[in-house]
């Protein structure tokens, strides 16, 4: 380079020739703003999620929230009901962590009967990864004084659909936090700022962005995403309630559908696998569908309900193939097959919680197509 | 000598709180401000305010306000279905209806005041909402057409589906 370059910006962006790296989104009908925002998986490496392309849910637009005026209320059944503003809030000791974040709707397509020919941000990117900084929720319901008929808590948003869901005190006085930072920055607007609830390895939607009350109650209270929505439909005429944890999983990023392999020869198959129940500790990876199986090395730091990036070498012959992973997690939990999967759940009667193995096939041409294998 | 910045952090050891205890920062709440934010509505009523309607109202309402994204009397399309598929939860297709698989009445008050419509979410009257609910529950043959749904009526009502609901657990 001879020519001089650009000049300092206030806040970096990236290269213009990565236009391509953002979220793809569809909003409902009649709306903008409600409905997903997907992260582009397959164009990224590593295990931490840019905040401009985290994965977003929202059920009533994005609010514009400004943090001279938001509250947060811990009240009902607590010995003292408190409010706190967010300069009260930002004095509070704070701790980081880092976690995933899965919309309990990822990968939904896969229950579908046949496979749905899409990339992999579009069958698996409701699912992020950031390092979250904010105030141990035990903190603050221990200055209220939790009575110990309750045993639940309502999370509610400040958002036009006041989003709310009930979560147990077991987990939010187990690693439950009032995040206020992501990525060492203020939330973004559309994951949660000022205030969100972060309750590490459960389902996205638990997880209440712009946080304005917190209920303590008796039970659950029973809202639409806890009913209506978020429940597993089985075979038969029953349905899964309160299915918290997101269970072992893993997808290949690399090679996926779209990433064309040019000519036979060495590729890295890479990819990200992350449980509820706790750390990633073996991913393994076929080549042929599963019939035989390499163990991936995984990139550290592994941690805890965080995404964890595997990788393995790979020879590409230029025949046909099928590249598969499965995760195992420290609590002994294996990654099901889809087969396994649809066996307990059915074909199409949920789009929830869906973490069977997902199949990549790479035809002769090197081009790649999502299989059910 | 030590110096004044040495001095400083010395004597702000000094006041560290014991470890129990928290920074105490948060501000009492007064019974008004609960009661204005507490809108949430439990299953069995807790929260549900003054105020009662019956469908033929209801009709109205969700003909001006609803119908757009649910469909003539909630047959749905573009958005969720709300009426009809009673008996289909163990077929192939699951129709999944207010009154095929919502197990509380309360909730449907509760989202509908919270976030109904969703272009103008909390714009409708307490009667209103009740008046939508007694719409919605009578078009699936829940209530009759006079039924008058108030703070005591809704959550006395047995949907159907109350008893399709297992809490998951991972222990198989």
């Amino acid at each position: 380079m001879q020519e001089y370059g650009s000049p300092f910006v206030g806040y970096g962006q990236p290269s213009k020739f990565e236009a391509k790296v953002a979220r793809t989104f569809a909003s409902a009908p009649g709306t903008n703003g409600t409905g997903a925002a997907r992260t582009p998986l397959h164009l990224l490496d590593g295990t931490i999620t840019p905040n401009g392309l985290h994965f977003e849910r929202s059920h009533s637009g994005i609010p514009d929230i400004d943090p001279d005026r938001h509250r947060l209320l811990i009240h009902g059944l607590v010995k003292r009901p408190l409010v706190f503003g967010l300069q009260a809030l930002d004095r509070y000791p704070m701790e980081s962590r880092i976690a995933f974040l899965e919309c309990g709707g990822n990968s939904g397509t896969l229950y579908q009967k046949d496979p749905a020919q899409l990339n992999a941000q579009a069958l698996h990117g409701l699912v992020s990864c950031a390092e979250w900084t904010g105030i141990r929720l035990t903190t603050l319901l221990d200055e209220a004084g939790i009575d110990p008929k309750g045993q639940w808590l309502l999370a509610e948003g400040a958002d036009a659909a006041g989003m709310s869901r009930s979560v147990p005190i077991a987990k939010a006085m187990d690693d439950g936090m009032i995040a206020l930072y992501q990525n060492g920055e203020r939330l973004r607007p559309s994951n949660g700022y000022p205030v969100r609830l972060l309750l590490p390895g459960w389902e996205g939607n638990m997880q209440v962005k712009w946080l304005r009350r917190i209920k303590i109650t008796e039970g659950p209270t029973m809202t639409k995403d806890e009913t209506s929505k978020y429940t597993i439909s089985l075979p038969g005429d029953k349905a899964l309630q309160f299915v918290f944890p997101i269970e072992g999983n893993s997808i290949i990023t690399g090679p996926s559908p779209g990433l064309t392999l040019r000519e036979p020869g060495f590729y890295e198959i890479s990819g990200l696998a992350w449980s509820g129940y706790g750390r990633i500790t073996r991913v393994d990876v076929s080549a042929d569908g599963g019939k035989s199986w390499a163990t991936a090395a995984l990139q550290e730091p592994v941690l805890p309900k965080a995404l964890t990036r595997f990788r393995i070498p790979w020879r590409w012959q230029g025949g046909p193939a099928i590249l598969q992973s499965r995760a195992t997690d420290d609590s002994g939990y294996v990654q099901p097959t889809r087969a396994e999967l649809i066996a307990e759940r059915g074909t199409a009667r949920t789009i929830y919680h869906f973490n069977g193995i997902a199949s990549w096939a790479v035809a002769e041409n090197g081009e790649i197509r999502h299989v059910y294998a | 000598m030590r110096s004044p910045i040495a001095l400083a952090i010395a004597g702000a050891m000094l006041v560290l709180p014991a470890r129990a205890e928290g920074p105490a920062l948060g501000r009492t709440a007064t019974p008004d401000e609960i009661a204005t934010w507490d809108t949430s509505i439990g299953p069995d009523g807790a929260g549900l305010p003054p105020g009662s309607g019956r469908a033929k109202q209801g009709a109205a309402v969700f003909a001006e306000k609803c119908a757009a994204c649910h469909g003539e009397s909630g047959s749905g399309k573009p958005n969720d279905r709300l009426v009809g598929g009673v008996g289909s939860l163990s077929g192939d297709a699951p129709v999944k209806t207010v009154g095929s698989f919502w197990p509380y009445a309360t909730t449907l008050f509760d989202y509908v005041r919270r976030a109904m419509p969703i272009t103008a979410a909390k714009s409708l009257s307490n009667d209103e909402v009740y008046a939508v609910c007694a719409f919605i529950l009578e078009r699936n043959g829940i209530v009759g057409e006079s039924d008058v749904m108030d703070a005591k009526s809704l959550p006395q009502i047995k949907m159907p589906n109350r008893g399709g609901f297992t809490t998951f657990s991972r222990v198989k």
